[in-house]
């Protein structure tokens, strides 16, 4: 019965090649749009470590008081200040944890005649990497005792391991940062999250800048190695430089935390509130405590990392794709009462209205079917064009892949279908006796 | 002609009429809003910075193996490693003038302190973003100087990276000026940040701040030049060059660098850069949003268009026997077109006035979730005729068509 319904929705459509197309291009523009857009959604909203990323939490503390909080009265502050960081890391509290923040220094292979380079990277813990499940190329992080050491370890990049030792394995080498020899305990494999949700507080979210290396942030301190990220202060810092920055209310550190389980969570939850207590009586807060500890989806909702820009292109591409369905459902409500009278010499030779709508909703389908393919085009070239249109570090991570072509595929016919509902059930209506007799 | 046959006739295609009117009215509420965005990133991406751009490029460089820590040693000799820097660039040819900067305008990276008209003012009247330079920084960015007097070699202080002690003197934006003392001379006033007082001896016109957010603010041009050169292992130069010649400046400065002092990084992509590729960097965004919603609008009239064309064309042949009954009792050409004229004009009228309430529901809907101005009357005015226009091009084909049937149709059988 289907591919009856299949030839005589074919001839159908070929009757009329005019409307047909229109509904096909209109179903196909729509859902490109809607795709094209929803790329870079989809791109810009996913969960940077979705295995893991409800048990990595990042906590605030409330350390500029009242008269500096958000208009919902959380901390105005999204990072901590150095005195925090390093007694919540002191403290270890939590199953892993890592402060962090962000370097820049050069680099050159010791006794090289190259010039030195500028990277970028970040001072951690050794914690950072097993909390994060970085991957390693070769060798690993550092050992827990390297942070208490303020070793001169280091963990570099695939791509800055490629640029100064030939991709080799280079654990165990030397690399000369900021003037002063480390030495390479691991090379990272591919790890590029986005968003970059262990330092929201620089990059926004997105980022495009390579992270090359990793020191200990313990080392970074003591050779006094700038932060080369964001700083955010209340009051300017009272003494001048680096060491005036650690001993300000500024803040510039980003903190992670794993909490495996609800209890731990509630554990670490009183332990903030105890320390901000602590805070208090010790006379630096003259508030009560106000903390946060956000799970990282959350984190990044709090923090708008989806840009609004992308929020409203995709809503406004879902209005375009509304508009074609109306379109579309107007079209095929002409094309199906053309035939009225089709219809009624089916409807008097016995057919049930059942059998009307599989015949109608059968060629709706199939401008939904081409309708598609003229999407997965105009997908393809849109999420193309967008990658020339919108600021790098966004278009980079739209593309195509299977489940978007699926995707626009399933949307274009079920629209279609759905447009066809109403134009069917106008056509299932159809009145056999009156048909037969007008004419 | 009367309206009541054609009312009569669309009572009979209710839901055709009521499609048609629907998308006239989604269009108009989508494309009114989109057009408004496309607006209002296009004034945003006109905006002055208040710089002369043109024959601007800037050198950001980082050097290798400075001293660390801030005492005064470290910052004389950094400093030291500035002021041959700018000799050098200053030597090479075509260059016109240099001077140190922290930040430029629209370059995404910023200082901003609060100010405050008393010492113990507890929240901030401004937040400034704060450009240090020397006395060579206005003339070359070429900002406009409207009020009091420009820095002299004796106002610049020179300081450490992260000392944030404010100089004696500082020079502000008309729009700071205006903000912090409101109908009076600024000239003279002392201004706090951080409860630490100084002196503004000038007033410059515009001069827009480094961070370029999504939607214009007043405080975009809030901004404060202080007399500092600023000594940190990163330095960053603004150089002016004659015009034409900015490309090989820039192609020979960063050889000069190197060969005056090569213990430094300058980046292969980022390291200099011109004012216009800063520009088009800053507003990448904008563009791309402003873009999109032009090719959204586009398809979405266009098919809209489509929608009538394919509708009226079904309605005419339906009613083929109808105009040849109208044609034979003496109804002109110029009638019938007029007939479904004026039936595109009602139902399209009908889906416009629905359009407005979603255009304005729509906007008011965007204000409340994302950083939306309120949609000025004249959009949705402009976009209520654009579409009866839009209606009234779309069914002159196949008005057109129905036009020439001829009057022998009402003989024959449907």
């Amino acid at each position: 019965m289907f591919s009856y319904y299949l030839e005589l929705a074919l001839r159908s459509l070929k009757r009329s090649p005019g409307l047909t197309l229109l509904m096909v291009l209109a179903i196909g523009f729509g859902v490109s749009a809607s795709m094209t857009t929803y790329s870079v959604f989809r791109a810009v909203s996913g969960d940077p470590i979705p295995w893991k990323s409800s048990q990595l939490f990042v906590p605030q503390i409330d350390i500029w008081g009242p008269t500096s909080r958000r208009a919902d009265g959380k901390p105005a502050n999204a990072a901590l200040d150095y005195t925090d960081a390093v007694a919540m890391m002191r403290d270890h509290r939590a199953k892993l944890q890592s402060a962090s923040y962000r370097v820049a220094p050069t680099v050159q292979v010791p006794g090289s005649r190259q010039h030195p380079i500028s990277v970028s990277g970040y001072a951690v813990y050794s914690e950072f990497f097993p909390m994060l499940d970085v991957p390693f190329a070769y060798g690993s992080g550092w050992p827990v005792d390297a942070d208490t050491n303020q070793a001169a370890a280091v963990v570099i990049s695939g791509k800055l391991n490629q640029e100064m030792f030939d991709g080799q394995n280079s654990v165990g080498k030397t690399l000369d940062i900021q003037g002063k020899d480390y030495q390479v305990v691991g090379v990272l494999g591919q790890w590029d999250p986005q968003p970059r949700f262990y330092d929201v507080f620089d990059t926004g979210g997105f980022d495009t800048t390579s992270n090359d290396v990793f020191i200990p942030f313990t080392r970074a301190i003591a050779v006094g190695m700038n932060n080369a990220g964001s700083t955010s202060c209340n009051a300017n810092p009272a003494e001048t430089g680096f060491v005036g920055l650690q001993r300000s209310a500024c803040v510039w550190i980003e903190y992670v935390a794993e909490l495996d389980d609800a209890a731990a969570v509630q554990a670490y939850r009183e332990y903030l509130n105890g320390y901000a207590l602590a805070q208090k009586s010790a006379g630096r807060f003259n508030w009560a405590p106000n903390n946060s500890l956000l799970d990282i989806p959350a984190f990044l909702d709090d923090q708008h990392v989806v840009p609004s820009d992308t929020k409203v292109s995709l809503m406004v591409a879902l209005g375009l794709l509304i508009v074609c369905l109306v379109n579309t459902v107007g079209l095929l409500l002409a094309k199906f009462l053309r035939r009225s009278s089709e219809i009624g010499v089916r409807r008097a030779l016995g057919a049930p209205q059942a059998a009307i709508y599989a015949q109608f909703l059968t060629e709706a389908g199939i401008v939904g079917l081409a309708g598609g393919a003229v999407g997965l085009v105009l997908t393809g070239v849109g999420v193309f064009c967008v990658g020339l249109v919108l600021p790098t570090d966004i278009a980079a991570l739209a593309h195509v892949n299977f489940s978007l072509l699926l995707l626009t595929l399933v949307i274009a016919v079920v629209s279609a279908v759905l447009a066809g509902l109403y134009p069917t059930f106008r056509a299932s209506r159809v009145q056999p006796a009156w048909q037969l007799k007008s004419n | 002609m009367s309206t009541h046959p054609i009312l009569a006739a669309l009572r009979r295609h209710k839901a055709g009429v009521i499609l048609i009117a629907l998308q006239i009215a989604l269009t108009l509420a989508i494309v009114c809003n989109a057009i408004f965005i496309i607006g209002q990133r296009i004034d945003r991406v006109n905006r002055p910075t208040g710089i002369d751009e043109a024959n601007l490029f800037v050198v950001s460089q980082q050097w290798v193996g400075t001293p660390d820590g801030d005492g005064p040693d470290a910052v004389d000799k950094i400093d030291s490693l500035l002021r041959a820097d700018l000799d050098t660039l200053r030597r090479l040819p075509g260059v016109e003038s240099v001077a140190p900067v922290n930040s430029m305008p629209l370059n995404n990276s910023s200082m901003v302190n609060g100010i405050t008209l008393t010492p113990d003012q507890k929240d901030s009247t401004l937040s400034a973003t704060m450009f240090l330079g020397d006395d060579h920084l206005m003339s070359t960015l070429g900002v406009q100087l409207v009020a009091g007097r420009a820095f002299t070699a004796g106002d610049v202080i020179h300081q450490a990276f992260r000392n944030d002690t404010l100089p004696p003197s500082v020079i502000v934006s008309q729009a700071t000026a205006d903000k912090l003392f409101p109908n009076q001379s600024a000239i003279g006033k002392t201004i706090y940040s951080d409860s630490k007082p100084t002196t503004i001896i000038g007033v410059v016109k515009l001069l827009q701040s480094s961070m370029v957010e999504s939607f214009a603010k007043d405080s975009d041009y809030y901004t404060i030049i202080e007399p500092i050169r600023q000594d940190g292992d990163n330095s960053r130069y603004v150089v002016k060059t004659r015009p034409g010649q900015q490309a090989q400046a820039m192609e020979a400065a960063r050889a000069a660098l190197f060969a005056a002092n090569p213990q430094r990084v300058i980046d292969a992509e980022r390291g200099i850069r011109s004012f216009a590729d800063i520009r088009h960097r800053a507003y990448r965004a904008d563009r791309g949003m402003a873009i999109l919603m032009a090719v959204v609008c586009l398809i979405m009239l266009c098919v809209t268009a489509a929608g009538i064309v394919g509708l009226t064309s079904f309605w005419v042949g339906q009613r083929h026997r109808q105009i040849g009954v109208r044609r034979a009792l003496g109804a002109r050409k110029i009638d019938i077109l007029h007939y479904f004229q004026i039936e595109n004009l009602m139902i399209a009228g009908g889906g416009v006035v629905v359009g407005v309430v979603l255009a304005v529901g729509l906007n008011l809907w965007l204000m409340s979730q994302y950083e939306m101005a309120r949609l000025p009357l004249m959009y949705v005015l402009i976009g209520m005729v654009a579409l009866l226009a839009l209606g009234q091009a779309a069914v002159f084909v196949p008005a057109r068509r129905a036009s020439r049937v001829s009057p022998i149709e009402a003989t024959r059988a449907a």
